[in-house]
C-alpha cells in the first residue's frame, strides 16, 4: 500500500519514544518509531509481549503521552493534549475493541452501545435511534434489550464493536479481538471488520500475535525491542468471506 | 454529559447492590433520624411551656408586699402590708411603658348558689386584670371601673366555678352568697386550664378589689400588683422605674430595704429557654457526630466501589468521558445515597416523633425547618465525604483502569 502516496494520511507518527519510570531504572518501550498509516488502511500490529506494540497501540488510541515525538491524528498533533483534550479526541475520532470486550454488565446492549454518545453529549433520541441502526448493521437486531451475560461471545464482541462505531469515529483499534473467542466467532468478528473497512471506508488497526488473524488485513507491521522491524503488504490475504 | 443521566447512572448503581446502599446510609439515617425527633420533642416541650408562661400574662411583673425581720427572724415575703390600691393607680400614671396594672387579692370561701356550694378562691382586682392577665370572658360581662369605685356587689366565675355552682348553666344573672354577702353574677371568664404547676386557674371568683376589701375580708392592703409591661423590651425598664417609684410613694429613705419584691415572669422564660438553647446545642453535637460517622461509611463504601469499577472507569475514559464526568458521576452516587439515607432519616424521625407522642404521651412538634436542615446536612456530608472517592476516580489512568484485574 506503500504506493499509495496520494492518499490521505489518517496517522503519520515521527520518532515516538516512551520511557517508563525514570534514572537508572527507566526503561524505554518505544525507541523511535516512526509510520503513517492512511485513510481505509487495515493494519495489523504484530510482535512479541515486550517488544512495544502494546505502548504503541495506547499512544495512537490517545490513552498515554509519549515521551517524545510527533503524533499528527487526521492532521492534528496530540502529543501534546491535557487528559481532558485527550478524552474528547478519543471519544470523537478512535473507537476501541478489547479482548475482553469490556462491556458495562447488567446493562443492554443498546445502552452500552449509547455509552460514547452519552459523553458526546447526543440527544436521547438521536442516541436511540443510532445505537439501534447499528446494532442491525452488526447483525444483533435482535438481541438490543439482551445483557452482556445472555449473549455469547462472538455477540458481545459485535456489541463492543457498535459501541467503537458509535461516534462514527474514522478509526477502529482492536487489542487481541478475537483473544477470547473460538475460531467460528473470530471469523465472524474479522469478517465484520473487513466489511467496516471495505464498505464504511473505516481505518482498522488491529493488534494480534496470531498470524492467521493478521493475515485478514491488508499491511503487517511488526516491532520488536520497541522498534518497527518489519512493514509490508500481506501477502496471505484473505479473500473477501 | 447530562445531569439526568449521571443521576440515572447513579442510582443504577445503587441500586444493584440495595443491601450494601442501605447499610450505606444506615450512619445518615440515623443521623437524620434523631435530629428530626429530638428537635421534635425539644420543640413541643418548648412550646408547652411558652404556652404557660403566656397564659400567665405576658411581659408580667409581679410586686408582692417585702418581708419583714422582727428580731432577726424573717417572716417570709407577702408577710407586710405596705401595698395599696393607690400604688397601682401611681404605676399606671407615672411608668410610660406600663400596658396595664391591676391589684389583686385573694381570699378563700365557700360559694353558695341555690342547692349548689364551692370551695373556692375568691379574687378581688379591677378591670385591667383581663389584660395583665391575659383573660377574656365567655358569657355575659365583666364588672366596670365604676363597679370598683361603688363598691357594687357583682362578680364573675371562674369556669371551673361556673361548672358546679351551676351546671345546667344559666350563670349569668343568678346570685351567689359569699361570706353571707350576696353577689350579682356579672359574665364567666373563658376556661384557661392549669397552670404549668398544676393549679386549676379557672376555680376561681373574681370580684371588684373594693367591694373584697370592704365586705369579705377587711383589708386596707392588697396582697399583689400585677403590672404588664408594653413589650418584652421594656420589662426590665419598668421594674426599674417601679422600684424608684414605690420607694418614693412609701417614703422610704435611701438606707432603707424595699418593702416590697418585684418578680418578673420573663426571668423564668430566659432561664427555660436557655435550657432549650443548651439542649439544641447538645443535640446538634450529637448529630454532628452521627453524620460524620455516617460520612465516613459512605466514603469508605465508595472507595470499596470505585476500586470493585475500575475497569468500567476505565472503559467509560477510553470510549470519551472526562475525568470531571467521572469525578460527577462517583460524587452523584455518593450525594445520592447521603439523599436517599436523608429522606429515609427525616421519615423515621417523624414516625419516631409520632410514636413518642402518642405512645408517651409527650407533646412532640415537627418543624419544616428542623426537616430542610436534617436533609440539607445529610447532602453535604455526601458531598463532602464522596469527594475524596470521586476524585480517586477521576484520577485514573485510562491504561492501568482498563487492565485492572
Amino acid at each position: 500500500m506503500k504506493s499509495t502516496a496520494v492518499k490521505e494520511a489518517l496517522i503519520e507518527v515521527q520518532d515516538l519514544t516512551k520511557v517508563y519510570g525514570e534514572g537508572p531504572a527507566a526503561v524505554e518501550a518505544l525507541k523511535g518509531v516512526s509510520l503513517t498509516i492512511y485513510k481505509g488502511e487495515f493494519v495489523a500490529i504484530m510482535g512479541p509481549s515486550g517488544s512495544g506494540k502494546s505502548t504503541f497501540m495506547h499512544l495512537l488510541g490517545c490513552l498515554d503521552h509519549p515521551t517524545s515525538g510527533s503524533y499528527l491524528l487526521s492532521g492534528q498533533e496530540v502529543s501534546g493534549l491535557s487528559r481532558d483534550q485527550l478524552a474528547m479526541v478519543r471519544g470523537r475520532q478512535i473507537g476501541f475493541v478489547f479482548q475482553s470486550f469490556n462491556l458495562l454488565s447488567r446493562t443492554s446492549a443498546l445502552e452500552n452501545v449509547e455509552l460514547p454518545m452519552l459523553y458526546a453529549g447526543v440527544a436521547r433520541a438521536a442516541r436511540d435511534e443510532r445505537a439501534q441502526s447499528i446494532l442491525e448493521k452488526v447483525g444483533l437486531a435482535e438481541r438490543m434489550g439482551h445483557r452482556p451475560n445472555e449473549l455469547s461471545g462472538g455477540q458481545q464482541q459485535r456489541v463492543a464493536i457498535a459501541r467503537a462505531l458509535a461516534n462514527d469515529a474514522p478509526l477502529l483499534m482492536a487489542d487481541e479481538p478475537t483473544g477470547n473467542l473460538d475460531s467460528a466467532s473470530s471469523v465472524e468478528i474479522m469478517t465484520l471488520f473487513q466489511h467496516l473497512n471495505q464498505d464504511n471506508g473505516i481505518t482498522v488497526i488491529v493488534v494480534t500475535h496470531a498470524d492467521d488473524i493478521a493475515a485478514w488485513c491488508s499491511r503487517i507491521v511488526t516491532f520488536r525491542d520497541g522498534l518497527i522491524v518489519d512493514d509490508r503488504a500481506s501477502k496471505t490475504r484473505k479473500a473477501r468471506a | 454529559m447530562s445531569f439526568m443521566v449521571l443521576v440515572r447512572t447513579a442510582w443504577r448503581a445503587l441500586l444493584r447492590n440495595i443491601s450494601r446502599s442501605l447499610l450505606t446510609m444506615l450512619g445518615i439515617i440515623i443521623g437524620v433520624g434523631a435530629v428530626i425527633a429530638s428537635v421534635a420533642i425539644g420543640a413541643g416541650a418548648q412550646a408547652v411551656v411558652l404556652k404557660q408562661i403566656e397564659s400567665l400574662g405576658a411581659n408580667l411583673i409581679v410586686i408582692s408586699p417585702g418581708s419583714v425581720t422582727s428580731g432577726g427572724v424573717s417572716l417570709g415575703s407577702g408577710a407586710r402590708t405596705s401595698l395599696r390600691l393607690d400604688d397601682v393607680s401611681a404605676f399606671v400614671a407615672n411608668v410610660p411603658e406600663v400596658a396595664a396594672a391591676a391589684p389583686y387579692s385573694q381570699t378563700s370561701a365557700q360559694v353558695v348558689a341555690g342547692g349548689a356550694n364551692w370551695f373556692t378562691v375568691i379574687g378581688g382586682t379591677t378591670p385591667a386584670w383581663l389584660t395583665v392577665g391575659n383573660w377574656s370572658i365567655a358569657q355575659g360581662s365583666f364588672f366596670t371601673p365604676d363597679d370598683v369605685s361603688r363598691v357594687t356587689k357583682v362578680a364573675v366565675l371562674g369556669s371551673t366555678v361556673a361548672a358546679n355552682l351551676f351546671p345546667a348553666g344559666g350563670a349569668v344573672g343568678s346570685t351567689i352568697i359569699v361570706k353571707s354577702v350576696p353577689f350579682r353574677v356579672l359574665g364567666v371568664l373563658t376556661a384557661k386550664g392549669q397552670t404549668g404547676f398544676g393549679r386549676d386557674q379557672d376555680d376561681v371568683v373574681i370580684v371588684p378589689i373594693t367591694t373584697h376589701q370592704e365586705r369579705l375580708t377587711g383589708q386596707t392592703w392588697i396582697n399583689t400588683i400585677l403590672v404588664s409591661a408594653s413589650s418584652s423590651d421594656t420589662v426590665a425598664g419598668v421594674i426599674d422605674a417601679g422600684e424608684r417609684l414605690l420607694r418614693l410613694v412609701h417614703h422610704l429613705s435611701p438606707i432603707d430595704p424595699d418593702d416590697f419584691t418585684i418578680r418578673n415572669i420573663a426571668n423564668v422564660q430566659a432561664v427555660r429557654m436557655a435550657t432549650a438553647d443548651t439542649q439544641a446545642f447538645l443535640l446538634a453535637a450529637v448529630a454532628i457526630v452521627s453524620l460524620v460517622v455516617g460520612g465516613i461509611g459512605i466514603m469508605n463504601i465508595m472507595l470499596v466501589s470505585v476500586t470493585e469499577r475500575t475497569r468500567e472507569i476505565g472503559l467509560r475514559m477510553a470510549v470519551g468521558a472526562r475525568g470531571r464526568d467521572i469525578l460527577l458521576q462517583f460524587l452523584i452516587e455518593a450525594l445520592s445515597m447521603a439523599c436517599a439515607g436523608g429522606v429515609i432519616g427525616v421519615g423515621m424521625g417523624i414516625g419516631v416523633s409520632f410514636l413518642v407522642s402518642t405512645l408517651a404521651g409527650w407533646p412532640t412538634v415537627i418543624t419544616g425547618a428542623s426537616i430542610v436542615m436534617g436533609f440539607a446536612s445529610a447532602a453535604l456530608t455526601g458531598v463532602v465525604f464522596g469527594f475524596y472517592p470521586a476524585r480517586r476516580a477521576a484520577a485514573l489512568d485510562p491504561i492501568d483502569a482498563l487492565r485492572y484485574e
